[in-house]
């Protein structure tokens, strides 16, 4: 097949796309509404339901409650899920799907850099997310630098393009949080720092210059003559130093934990900390910081030496003292298929079964900033959600279907979905495949 | 006369003790809601659990195992009670013991790069029985380890078999040569001007190892036959080739996709030696030919990550080759970064969730992993004679949520950590 004709048909088909989307959104409302009948609904945010409807409109949750209390629209797309379990989409405050990199080995500070633009949604690693009942991603940069990048808040809509998957706020900007690093990951050869001390001096050299960037547009009140010249290293830091953009900082050893909260003091940025091997060593600093901590759960200790004391029990340890925890895959380390096990082995190390949910849902989009969209089964918010076989904490439990904004992602009766959720000859090309139908397919 | 004989002999029981204390005698009984004995019937079943069961160990063998209430139990005999209890767990390949927890130059002995073919490094002689990772394995049930040099060369060096417990190797070791670990495709090749460099050349390089270690055994022969001829001056490497010509060592080959599986294959016919396949990431598309070779499979994780060599496996593997009747066994494999080791109790449990009935699943790591090492004579399943080795556990081994109460060697309990 020649290009010419294959950019032609693509023009075409992306044609046709278009006149059936418009199609359908000019049909009448009540084929948007979806009422899924019958399962065990757990909202995170409300109490359980034993046997429950959720009434989804226009991907939106319009109610959640016993299946006696929800009354269903006439016209309304009644799918029965009795039986089954319905838990909030799981959200993974620290993935790596798409393998989308941030600064390069130039310097040691790249907050200039966007996973935005190098990560492929087209992955298989993609596809297996959604088999994992995963409905938003934080797609981080590496932990190679202090600052390696900006990072990316990824909806798992079908799509095939990373804009089709952004999350936007209100005016319009792409949502994504800064990631930052201290320990052994970020010390290398110069220009990058050789010890713990010179990485905190240079973050906090970076800091002073941002503050004194945010300082100079202050005093222009709006002059474009007054303004310094765009910078966008700058930009992103003041970002931070504004609360816009929540820092996401890799750290494991007890002493990094605790430059990590020393500069969260000096500076003012939201931070949420992420792997934590050493958390229970200083649970009670983390509480009194307010900081929030995103945890990996790996089969054994070590690995690296910085990771020589994590301990299962992070998670209980931290929740008795009361420190918002959410769970992580850091997606190659652990397999967004498996999430739901990161959470089930805080429980097995002493964790509530509560507070183990509430970390994969709702704690996850806090740490995000997007609580009020996403995170729980609550009227108003976007109906991502994933339909299981039984108790999440089973390891017999399959994950049935995915949702995303009222659109199913992943559905396990269908074999190509089937693929990527258990493997097999094909499940790790990344193709040009998108869950639901996009032209490539 | 007899008085000095009665003398010799009672020193001589002393010495024996002595000399090793550790492996002196151990009584313990285990109660369990359920024993899953993991043993297999006449007919190649599995043998039905045991409900409220025991397993009774004197001298650090299991004496008697059944139900409660058929079992005489000494007096004052140790006891411990839990749900459920299991074999203690076999992994069939790990490398704990030589690849460390820290992952740094002082605790990595799992690979040696200065030749590509090192058959005749012994695992025995690496082995740390301090090493922590042998501790934390342990408080998940494993007992017994078939470990020693990773993959990641073309051979790498041998494998060997020990109990999790020890101060020192020979106090840990059950077969002090095992296998010789070898690995095909990408992961065994070399950049730049160094070979291997493809994947031709990697076989190439084998047969012709091959080759030499065959006219070497030819001359050694002639020699011995021959008081006229010398003897060629000994080759360790040599002689290590010449044991799996001869069938007394398998070559255990890591091999993933579908290119390097079938070049194992092929090795195995033109050389008609033992082989194991290990790892087979992409195997479950050459069962039948790897059931026709009489091929077993020590197969990757369940959760082995979905990149590189292992971007097509398929967590439903097992169950394929289990009902096809090829041998499998499950071993946690290598792991350059974190974790630093799997844990084969939670590779197995996902192998549960993937297809694999349960007793299947478990025999994973016990039964069906002592059968395939040869060791099935002492371990992997509960039954008298056997070594008393037992884990024990508050619920179902493979639930999430369960804990792994303690673990017994040979009657000694080694973990009493809940985790």
């Amino acid at each position: 097949m020649s290009l010419h004709f294959r950019v032609q048909n693509r023009i075409f088909l992306q044609c046709s796309l278009l006149m059936l989307c418009l199609l359908f959104s000019a049909s009448t409302s009540a084929a948007d509404v979806q009422a899924f009948v019958g399962a065990r609904i757990v909202p995170v945010s409300s109490e359980v339901i034993e046997e429950g409807t959720l009434l989804v409109r226009d991907g939106k949750i319009e109610q959640v409650g016993p299946v006696k209390d929800v009354i269903i629209p006439d016209g309304a797309v009644r799918i029965d899920v009795t039986g089954k379990t319905i838990i909030p989409g799981l959200i993974c405050t620290h993935s790596h799907i798409g393998w989308g990199g941030g600064g390069d080995s130039s310097e040691p500070i790249q907050p200039e850099c966007h996973t935005l633009d190098s990560v492929d949604v087209r992955s298989a690693s993609f596809m297996r997310a959604r088999a994992g009942g995963l409905t938003l991603v934080n797609q981080m940069p590496g932990s190679g630098h202090l600052i390696s990048g900006r990072t990316t808040y990824l909806k798992l809509r079908d799509g095939g393009t990373v804009e089709d998957l952004l999350v936007h706020d209100a005016s319009g900007w792409p949502m994504g949080g800064l990631k930052m690093a201290n320990g052994t990951n970020s010390q290398r050869s110069a220009p990058f720092p050789g010890t713990r001390a010179k990485s905190a001096s240079l973050v906090r050299q970076a800091y002073v210059k941002a503050q004194e960037y945010q300082a100079k547009i202050a005093r222009a009140e709006g002059d474009p003559e007054k303004m310094p010249e765009r910078d966008l290293r700058m930009e992103a830091l003041v970002e931070a130093l504004e609360g816009k953009r929540i820092v996401h900082h890799h750290t494991h050893r007890h002493d990094d934990i605790l430059t990590v909260l020393r500069l969260k003091k000096e500076f003012g940025f939201e931070v949420v900390l992420h792997h934590v091997s050493d958390a229970w060593k200083v649970a009670k600093e983390i509480a009194a910081a307010d900081a929030a901590c995103s945890l990996i759960v790996v089969d054994s200790p070590g690995g690296k030496l910085e990771a020589r004391d994590i301990k299962l029990e992070n998670g209980a340890v931290l929740e008795d003292e009361g420190v918002n925890v959410a769970f992580h895959t850091d997606d190659w380390i652990t397999d967004s298929r498996l999430f739901l096990r990161s959470a089930a082995l805080g429980v097995r190390a002493g964790m509530s079964r509560e507070g183990a949910l509430r970390a994969l849902t709702l704690s996850g989009a806090e740490m995000l900033g997007l609580a009020d969209r996403t995170g729980s089964l609550a009227v108003g918010k976007d109906a991502d959600f994933a339909v299981l076989s039984g108790d999440p904490f089973s390891v017999y439990t399959q994950i049935l279907e995915t949702w995303v904004e009222g659109k199913q992602v992943f559905d396990r009766t269908n074999p190509e979905h089937l693929l990527f959720a258990i493997g097999g000859r094909g499940a790790g090309d990344d193709t040009a495949y998108n869950c639901c139908g996009g032209e490539d397919h | 006369m007899k008085i000095q004989t009665t003398l010799i002999s009672f020193l001589a029981l002393i010495l024996l003790f002595a000399g090793n204390p550790e492996l002196s005698a151990q009584n313990i009984a285990i109660y369990g809601d359920t024993v899953h004995t993991m043993a297999k019937t006449a007919e190649g079943q599995w043998q039905d659990p045991i409900e409220n069961g025991v397993v009774l160990i004197i001298d650090g063998k299991i004496s008697a195992v059944g139900p409660a209430s058929a079992v005489e139990v000494p007096e004052g005999t140790p006891e411990k009670r839990c749900k459920v209890v299991t074999p203690g767990l076999i992994d069939a390949r790990s490398v704990v013991g030589l690849a460390g927890w820290l992952n740094i130059d002082h605790d990595s002995d799992h690979i040696e790069r200065s030749s590509p073919m090192q058959p005749e490094l012994a695992a025995l002689d690496a082995y740390n029985p301090r090493e922590p990772l042998i501790d934390w394995v342990r408080s998940f049930g494993v007992t017994t380890l078939h470990t020693g040099h990773a993959p990641g060369q073309l051979i790498s060096g041998q494998t060997f078999i020990v109990k999790t417990r020890g101060n020192s190797v020979d106090d840990a070791v059950v077969q002090r040569q095992s296998m010789v670990a070898a690995t095909l495709g990408s992961d065994a090749l070399r950049s730049g001007k160094e070979s291997p460099g493809t994947r031709a050349k990697q076989m190439s390089m084998l047969r012709q190892k091959f080759i030499e270690a065959k006219a070497y055994q030819e001359k050694v022969a002639k020699a011995a036959a021959d008081e006229e001829k010398d003897a060629p001056a000994r080759d360790l490497r040599k002689e290590a080739m010449g044991q799996i010509l001869d069938g007394k060592m398998p070559l255990m080959i890591n091999a993933h996709s579908s290119v390097d599986i079938q070049n194992v294959l092929r090795l195995q016919k033109e050389w008609q030696i033992p082989v194991i396949l290990q790892g087979g990431a992409e195997c479950y598309d050459f069962v039948e030919p790897l059931k026709k070779q009489g091929i077993p499979v020590i197969l990757h994780p369940t959760m082995m990550r979905s990149s590189g060599a292992g971007k097509n496996a398929s967590m439903e593997t097992a169950a394929k080759l289990i009902a096809a009747g090829v041998p499998v066994a499950m071993g946690s494999g290598y792991e350059s970064y974190v974790p630093k080791t799997r844990v084969v109790l939670w590779e197995a449990a996902i192998a549960c969730a993937y297809g694999c009935e349960f007793r299947d699943a478990l025999g994973l790591i016990t039964h069906s992993a002592a059968a395939l090492l040869g060791i099935g004579d002492r371990v992997g399943s509960l039954e008298v004679g056997k070594d008393g080795d037992v884990a024990l556990f508050d619920g179902d081994p493979f639930e999430y949520t369960s804990h792994c109460l303690g673990t017994v060697i040979e009657g000694e309990v080694v973990s009493d950590i809940a985790r």
